[in-house]
């Protein structure tokens, strides 16, 4: 094990893959020279050259169509947004060519490509700029979407993610970029779909993802202050999503809160609750209640911006009414 | 306009009534006011009375069934009215246990009838915000655990009070109810549960949840009405015998006190029910300490037979003596008429003494209000008159509630002396035992003595020990001079 960023564990997964598939590469705005606008590809240039590190114009409808047609012709690209505020230019590449070409074609035309960028909030960049569209790629068949909370999963997704036969969707954490974690050393690298409980409890299940589980851990800190033991899981993956894992940990502790950075219309933490529903009913100790984004554009003035945003008080009063304590 | 007819909570505590006669026929024109019908409560058998002018159109239950608080009981209206929308309503005779079946539980006895299926063929007719509360409609509110849990344990969850939103049955409700059923010493259903899990899962699948709640009664009374028959044949009048038993999902709980000989199972009585509900809150959770006292009745005694020569207008019984005596030595000792709640002591300003009665088959203690106040004659009558009525079963809710200080005599079943379970809210009971003769010694000699023993119960939140040796004191003050009374 080794301290590292969660930027530095991209960059590694990227490495390491690019270094054993002559096949990957990486395009984008920024990522060659400038070595990433978040310096997720610091050094890449250097070590695999113009051919594999391609810095593209402002153009992101543009390369991600030629993304796709790489692909198509059989390499695996790495299509980096400089945010995912700007693949709203590029959805229909996504949307319509990657996630549809393999069946359109009748099995012919598999598309091995991650679209990878930093998604969500950061701090004060105003509405246009600080979105999380997690459940926007989620609504579509065809592609797969991954957004890690920690380096260790950072790394290892991302390299599940390029060795994928199908579109994945990568979204990271532009707030998550300078967090340190324990990545293990040499090969690693976990499995799409697969949910990983990142604090046990007993009393309630929080259910987060991204940027949201550190919120989630705290929130559990806090509650375990007041005699309350939660149990934290982060899906990792959003799609497909890991059902199994998230419907035990209900069925054991009987209460359930899904935490999302998104607005709460149609959000992840509304499939969560659906398959919840379902797959624990008998086990329901109270109705599952969700702590989103506000349903409003994300305003720019920085208390406003605050109260928009989920925090650790709002998870707690959250549990607290699961719990009847409120 | 139509309207229904419900069963209405004629007591504090009921949660289901027993449908005793009908007192109008259908077709009979009825005014609000009227007496529809007679109906055992939880304590006594009361009126349900017509909340609305016109004609008895339909009886929806037969003399003897048992419905939950709510439930549809008739519909009065207009003669010619159509009334079809009211009679295929939700509660439409659906929640009916036949009399003598089963433990007065509802539909759910019905076989094959599970939970489920009774949610979709009878749709609530009302919408239900998490506001309202269940006993307006008759419904339970309970979370999906909270029913499982239940179905698991055999308790009936309509017997819970739900404290969340709305009245909410949830998980912490289920397990209290649990614990209150381990503290009554009977054997705790889930501690048998748990023995064989596997043994309960598998009934589920074959068999809805709703049937193997119907096959036990909440498991703390179950147990304690459970008795064996001598020889294994069918007892008339037994619901329930081994052999006849074989259609219904059999508990792990059931088949474990299930000896050879057979045995019969009793349905409880209302009465019966709310006794095992009320003494198990107590005995649980109320600290009891116990303070026993023999007292000298030589003068009680004689003050009696001195006031019976002068004819029945002034018999006394021992029993209205001690009334007496305690309601005056309380006040001089109102730390012992009080009541525990929680986050205070309630200190009553009057004096009511409830009077245990034996009726037959249970116990009900109706009240001597402001016994300090009353004369020892009109003790006597009062305690006399609301005896009868106990065991008539008219006691009204007015007349059994709100004592303060309770006294239970058992002199009369020669008995010398025992424990009382204190009767909840208050803080203590007297256990009054046989005025007997018995070697005393007085002045270095042995003679005879007319003596009796008291045991007070005291709930030790609300009195300490000194405090009710004090209240005996005074009690036995009184009763070996009963002049004192006088002062």
């Amino acid at each position: 094990m080794s301290l590292v960023t969660y930027r530095d564990a991209l960059n590694q997964a990227l490495r390491e893959e690019m270094r054993r598939d002559p096949g990957v590469f990486l395009m984008g705005e920024e990522v060659g020279v400038y070595q990433g606008a978040y310096k997720v590809s610091r050094g890449l240039l250097e070590e695999f050259g113009p051919m594999r590190v391609v810095d593209t114009p402002i153009t992101e409808l543009g390369f991600a169509g030629i993304g796709v047609g790489a692909a198509m012709a059989g390499l695996r690209p790495v299509v980096e947004f400089m945010t995912w505020n700007f693949a709203l230019l590029a959805i229909d590449q996504i949307v319509n060519s990657a996630a549809k070409m393999l069946y359109m074609s009748g099995g012919q035309l598999p598309i091995p490509i991650v679209f990878r960028g930093p998604g969500g909030a950061a701090l004060q960049l105003g509405a246009q700029h600080s979105q999380c569209f997690d459940s926007y790629f989620a609504n579509i068949p065809g592609l797969k979407v991954v957004a890690p909370a920690t380096p260790a999963d950072a790394k290892g997704l991302l390299k599940s993610a390029i060795r994928d036969a199908n579109p994945v969707v990568f979204i990271e954490g532009e707030m998550l970029y300078n967090t340190k974690g324990e990545v293990p050393e040499g090969e690693h690298v976990v499995p799409i779909g697969v949910a990983d409980v990142k604090r046990e409890g007993t009393d309630v299940t929080l259910v987060a993802h991204s940027k949201m589980v550190g919120l989630a851990l705290k929130a559990a800190e806090e509650l375990a202050k007041d005699g309350v033991s939660a149990e934290v899981v982060d899906p990792r993956t959003i799609r497909p999503l890991d059902v199994a894992t998230i419907a035990a940990s209900v069925r054991k502790t009987n209460r359930c809160v899904v935490v999302e950075e998104g607005w709460p219309v149609a959000g992840i933490g509304a499939q969560v609750v659906d398959d919840i529903q379902r797959e624990a009913f008998d086990w329901l100790d109270a109705p599952v209640l969700r702590v989103t984004g506000a349903d409003v554009p994300m305003p720019y003035n920085k208390h406003l911006e605050k109260l928009a945003k989920p925090d650790v008080p709002k998870i707690v009063a959250a549990v607290n009414r699961v719990l009847y304590r409120a | 306009m139509a309207t229904k007819v419900v069963m209405e909570a004629l007591s504090p505590t009921m949660e289901e009534g027993r449908l005793v006669a009908w007192r109008k026929k259908e077709g009979d024109a009825v005014s609000a006011g009227d007496t529809l019908a007679e109906v055992e409560t939880d304590k006594a058998v009361m009126e349900l009375v017509a909340r609305s002018d016109g004609v008895l159109r339909k009886q929806m239950l037969p003399e003897g069934a048992t419905v939950p608080v709510g439930a549809l009981v008739g519909v009065i209206g207009a003669a010619a009215e159509d009334i079809s929308a009211l009679v295929g309503g939700p509660s439409g005779g659906a929640d009916v246990a036949a009399p003598g079946v089963g433990a007065g539980r509802t539909a759910r006895t019905a076989p094959g009838a599970s939970p489920e299926d009774r949610s979709s063929a009878a749709p609530t007719p009302v919408p239900i915000g998490e506001t309202t509360p269940a006993s307006a409609t008759g419904r339970v509110f309970a979370s999906p655990l909270a029913r499982r849990m239940a179905a698991e344990r055999s308790l009936d969850l309509r017997a819970l009070a739900g404290s969340g939103p709305g009245g909410r049955i949830v998980r912490r409700d289920v397990e209290a109810a649990g614990a209150q059923a381990v503290a009554l010493g009977a054997e705790a259903p889930e501690r048998l549960l748990a023995a064989t899990p596997g043994a309960v899962r598998a009934v589920r699948p074959a068999e809805p949840p709703g049937a193997a709640t119907a096959a036990g009664a909440p498991g703390a009374i179950r147990a304690g009405a459970w008795t064996a028959s001598p020889a294994g044949a069918p007892v008339p009048g037994a619901a329930i015998t081994t052999g006849a038993r074989a259609p219904q999902p059999a508990l792990p709980a059931s088949a474990q006190l299930a000896p050879p000989g057979g045995y019969r199972d009793v349905p409880l009585t209302q009465i019966r029910k709310t006794i095992a509900k009320r003494l198990g809150q107590s005995l649980g959770p109320i600290p009891h300490f116990y303070l026993t006292s023999e007292i000298e009745m030589e003068r009680a005694a004689e003050m009696r037979e001195q006031l019976k020569a002068h004819g029945e207008a002034y018999a006394v019984s021992f029993n209205d003596i001690v009334v007496k005596a305690v309601a005056l030595a309380l006040r001089q000792h109102p730390a012992v008429n009080a009541a525990f709640l929680d986050d205070r002591i309630r200190y009553f300003g009057d004096i009511h003494v409830g009077v245990a009665v034996a009726v037959e088959d249970g116990l009900i203690t109706p009240v001597i209000r402001t016994a300090d106040r009353k004369g020892l004659a009109e003790i006597a009558a009062e305690s006399k008159a609301l005896a009868a009525k106990a065991r008539a079963r008219r006691l009204t809710p007015e007349e059994y509630t709100g004592s303060t200080f309770s006294v239970s005599n058992l002199g009369m079943y020669d008995i010398d002396e025992f424990t009382a379970v204190i009767n909840p809210p208050e803080a203590a009971i007297l256990a009054v035992g046989r005025v007997t003769e018995k070697p005393a010694v007085v002045d270095g000699a042995v003679v005879p003595r007319r003596m009796m023993r008291v045991t007070l119960s005291c709930d030790h939140r609300v009195v300490d020990g000194a405090t009710g040796a004090k209240f005996l004191q005074t009690l036995k003050l009184m009763l070996e001079n009963p002049l004192a009374m006088l002062l």
